[in-house]
C-alpha cells in the first residue's frame, strides 16, 4: 500500500475583496486543482512549481493543517484532516524559514521537549539523538543557546528535531533556502542517509533544483494546482528542453562567440551568456571556449525553475502538435 | 482540547516508528493531556525568560510597582469623599482585590493567547498544528511569562487589607464563597481572553476587542456596580458574565442590596456562569481552528 495517497484532491479559498464603498466581492480561488498521485514507502519526491502554484497547499493539507475541499487524502494510514494528532507522530516536518527550537535555550532543551511531547521512549530517543547527532555533528553545539547557532547549524538541529520520534514520512519546506554551499551539501547528505539509510519518506518542496538533482529520483512539478510533470529530473529537462547558461568573461569586448551547441543570448561587453542543453555537459564547451578565445572567469547557471515550467508549457503543445510520444509523464492539464 | 481527532472506530493502524499511542478520545485523558502539555510550554518559557535574569527582575518588579500604583490612586480618591457610589474604601478595595485577582490569574495562565492574530499572519500556527498536542493547550502556554505573577501578588495585598478591616459577619458561606470567587473569576476571565482571541481567526486584528473586554471589564469590576448605569450591569451580568467575577458574589459577602433587584440565587450562581463560559470558549476556539482549517466558516 502507498504511503502518500491523494485521489482528486482540490482546495479552494474564498478571496473577499473591498469593491467600492460598501460591496465586498467573494472569489472562488482554486489553490489545488484535482491533484491525483501515490507515494510508496522509501521513496524521496521533489515537489516544485513556482510561488503561487500550491505546494504549500497541498504540504499543508498532507500535514493535516488544512482540510480538503474536495477529495481524499491518506499519509501512513491515517486521514490528515481527522486525525491531525495521531497523524503528527507519523510524520516529521521542517519548515525553512520557521524554527521549531528554542530560541534562548540550549539545543538540547529543544529535543528533550520533542521526546517529551512526542513520547519517545528513553532508549529510542537516545539511539536517534545519537544517530542525528554523529551525522549532523551537533554533538559539540548541543549546550549552545539556539539564538547563537548559525543559519546552517539551527536548519540541521531542526532536521534533528523532525526525525527524533522516527516519523515514516518527513516533509521538507525549502530545507536549504538562505545556506551556504558548505551547509546545503551537508544537508543534503543528510537527507540522503535518512531516505536510502533509514528509508524514511521524503518529500520536499524546493526551488532549487539542485536539492531535487541530488536527493530525488522523482519530481512532481505542480502549477495553478495542478501536476503538470511527475517523473525522472531528465526527462524533465528533456521535456522541458531546458537550457543551462555559461557565463563567460572574455579579456575585452568581443564579437559573439561561435561554438558547437550553444548559442550566444546576450553580449554585455566583455561579458557574454551562452545558452546550451541542460542535459549536456558544459566541460567541453568550456575547453573549446578556453581554447579559442582570451578567457577570464567563467560561471555556469541552472535552469530556474519557471523557466522550465514556462518551457514545459511549450512543448507540451509543441508535442501535442507533433503528436510525440515523449514517453515521459506531462499529464495534460 | 478542540480539534477533530480519531473518529469513532478509526482504525488503530499499526506502524513502525508510529509513536506511543497519543492520548485520544475521552476528553479526562485529552484535558489532562493538555494541561501537561500547557505546564512543559509555560516551563521552557519560564526557563528561557531566566536567560536574561537581570531583565526578568527588573520587569517583575516593574510589574509589581505599576499595578501598586494602581491602588494608590483609588485610595487617594477616598481622601475626597467618603464613600463611592455608597461603598466605602474597604468595600471597594475587596472588588479591587477580587478582580485583579482573577484577571492577573487569567492573565498569568492563558494570556498570551491574544498573540494568536500575529502567529496566523506569520504562518507559525501551522508549526503548533503538526504537534501531537492540543492547539488549545499549547497557544495557552504560549510565550508564558512569569513575570505577569506581579498582578496577582499586588491584587492579594490589597485583598488582604481589605479583609483586615471590613466589618462581616464571616459565617461558613461567605468564607466559602471567597475560593469560589477566585476560582470561577479566573475561569470568566480566561475564557474571555480564548474567546476574545478567537475573533482573531476571522479578523486579524480583533485583539482590540478582547483588550477592552478582558483589561477593560477588570478595571470596571474595580468599582461598585452601584456606580455605573444598570444597563451596563445587566449587560454584565446577562451578556459578558463579569458580574459573576465579583459584584454578585460580593452582594452577598458584605451584605449589600443589589441594583438590579436579581434573584437571591444569582450571588451564588458563579460556577454555573463560569461552566458555561468555558464551554462557550472551548466551542468558539473549536469554531476558530476549523474555520482556520477549511472545515466550515
Amino acid at each position: 500500500m502507498a504511503l502518500i495517497e491523494v485521489d482528486g484532491v482540490s482546495r479552494t479559498f474564498t478571496v473577499r475583496a473591498r469593491a467600492g464603498r460598501f460591496r465586498r466581492t467573494r472569489r472562488e480561488v482554486r489553490a489545488v486543482d484535482g491533484l491525483d498521485f501515490t507515494v510508496e514507502e522509501g521513496e524521496c519526491v521533489g515537489y516544485i512549481g513556482p510561488n503561487g502554484a500550491g505546494k504549500s497547499t497541498t504540504v499543508k493539507m498532507l500535514t493535516g493543517i488544512l482540510v480538503p475541499s474536495a477529495g481524499r487524502l491518506r499519509v501512513a494510514g491515517v486521514d490528515p484532516a481527522r486525525e491531525r494528532v495521531r497523524l503528527a507522530h507519523r510524520i516529521g516536518v521542517v519548515f525553512g524559514q520557521r524554527t521549531t527550537l528554542w530560541w534562548d535555550l540550549p539545543l538540547r532543551d529543544s529535543f528533550e521537549l520533542v521526546r517529551r511531547v512526542y513520547r519517545v521512549p528513553a532508549d529510542r530517543f537516545r539511539r536517534n539523538l545519537d544517530r542525528c547527532l554523529e551525522m549532523l555533528d551537533l554533538g559539540p553545539l548541543l549546550d549552545t543557546p539556539v539564538r547563537q547557532l548559525s543559519l546552517g547549524q539551527r536548519m540541521r538541529g531542526d532536521l534533528a528535531a523532525a526525525l527524533l520520534h522516527d516519523p515514516r514520512v518527513l516533509y521538507l519546506d525549502e530545507p536549504t533556502i538562505g545556506l551556504d554551499v558548505v551547509s546545503r551539501n551537508r544537508v543534503r547528505e543528510f537527507l540522503r542517509e535518512v531516505n536510502t539509510g533509514h528509508g524514511t519518506t521524503v518529500l520536499l518542496t524546493t526551488h532549487d533544483l539542485t536539492d531535487v538533482e541530488r536527493l530525488c529520483s522523482r519530481v512532481m512539478v505542480i502549477d495553478h494546482g495542478r501536476v503538470v510533470h511527475d517523473g525522472g529530473l531528465a526527462e524533465l529537462h528533456a521535456v522541458g528542453e531546458s537550457e543551462r547558461t555559461l557565463v563567460v568573461d572574455l579579456a575585452a569586448p568581443h564579437p559573439p562567440v561561435e561554438v558547437a551547441g550553444a548559442r550566444v543570448v546576450r553580449v554585455e561587453g566583455p561579458r557574454q551568456w551562452l545558452a546550451f542543453p541542460a542535459s549536456r555537459s558544459a566541460a567541453p564547451l568550456v575547453a573549446e571556449v578556453a581554447a579559442r578565445y582570451p578567457l577570464v572567469d567563467l560561471s555556469v547557471r541552472e535552469p530556474a525553475i519557471e523557466d522550465v515550467i514556462a518551457r514545459l508549457y511549450s512543448g507540451e503543445r509543441a508535442g501535442a502538435a507533433a503528436g510525440a510520444g515523449e514517453g515521459a509523464a506531462v499529464r495534460s492539464g | 482540547m478542540a480539534d477533530v481527532e480519531d473518529g469513532p472506530g478509526s482504525p488503530a493502524a499499526p506502524g513502525a516508528g508510529g509513536g506511543s499511542a497519543p492520548p485520544v478520545g475521552r476528553l479526562p485523558g485529552r484535558t489532562a493531556w493538555g494541561l501537561r502539555v500547557w505546564w512543559m510550554t509555560a516551563a521552557m518559557w519560564t526557563r528561557s525568560a531566566m536567560a536574561y535574569r537581570t531583565s526578568f527582575v527588573l520587569m517583575t518588579v516593574g510589574n509589581l510597582a505599576a499595578t501598586g500604583m494602581d491602588f494608590v490612586v483609588i485610595a487617594l480618591m477616598f481622601r475626597h469623599t467618603g464613600s463611592l457610589g455608597g461603598w466605602g474604601l474597604r468595600e471597594v478595595a475587596f472588588l479591587y482585590g477580587t478582580a485583579g485577582l482573577a484577571m492577573g490569574l487569567a492573565d498569568l495562565l492563558v494570556g498570551s493567547i491574544d498573540k494568536l492574530g500575529e502567529r496566523i499572519r506569520l504562518g507559525t500556527l501551522d508549526v503548533v498544528l503538526v504537534r501531537p498536542a492540543p492547539a488549545l493547550a499549547q497557544m495557552a502556554a504560549d510565550r508564558f511569562a512569569l513575570r505577569r505573577i506581579g498582578r496577582p501578588l499586588q491584587a492579594s495585598a490589597v485583598l488582604a487589607w481589605a479583609l483586615a478591616g471590613l466589618h462581616v459577619d464571616w459565617t461558613w458561606d461567605r468564607v466559602l464563597l471567597l475560593p469560589v470567587m477566585a476560582v470561577c473569576g479566573t475561569v470568566i476571565f480566561a475564557s474571555l481572553f480564548v474567546a476574545g482571541s478567537c475573533l482573531q481567526f476571522w479578523a486579524a486584528d480583533a485583539a482590540e476587542v478582547q483588550n477592552t473586554v478582558t483589561y477593560g471589564g477588570a478595571t470596571l469590576l474595580q468599582y461598585p456596580p452601584t456606580v455605573f448605569a444598570r444597563e451596563l450591569v445587566a449587560g454584565t451580568v446577562f451578556g459578558v458574565p463579569l458580574a459573576f467575577v465579583n459584584w454578585l458574589p460580593a452582594l452577598h459577602v458584605l451584605g449589600r442590596p443589589d441594583p438590579l433587584h436579581l434573584p437571591e440565587a444569582f450571588r451564588f450562581a458563579s460556577p454555573a456562569a463560569a461552566a458555561l463560559a468555558a464551554a462557550a470558549a472551548g466551542l468558539l476556539w473549536r469554531a476558530g481552528l476549523r474555520s482556520y482549517r477549511g472545515t466550515g466558516s
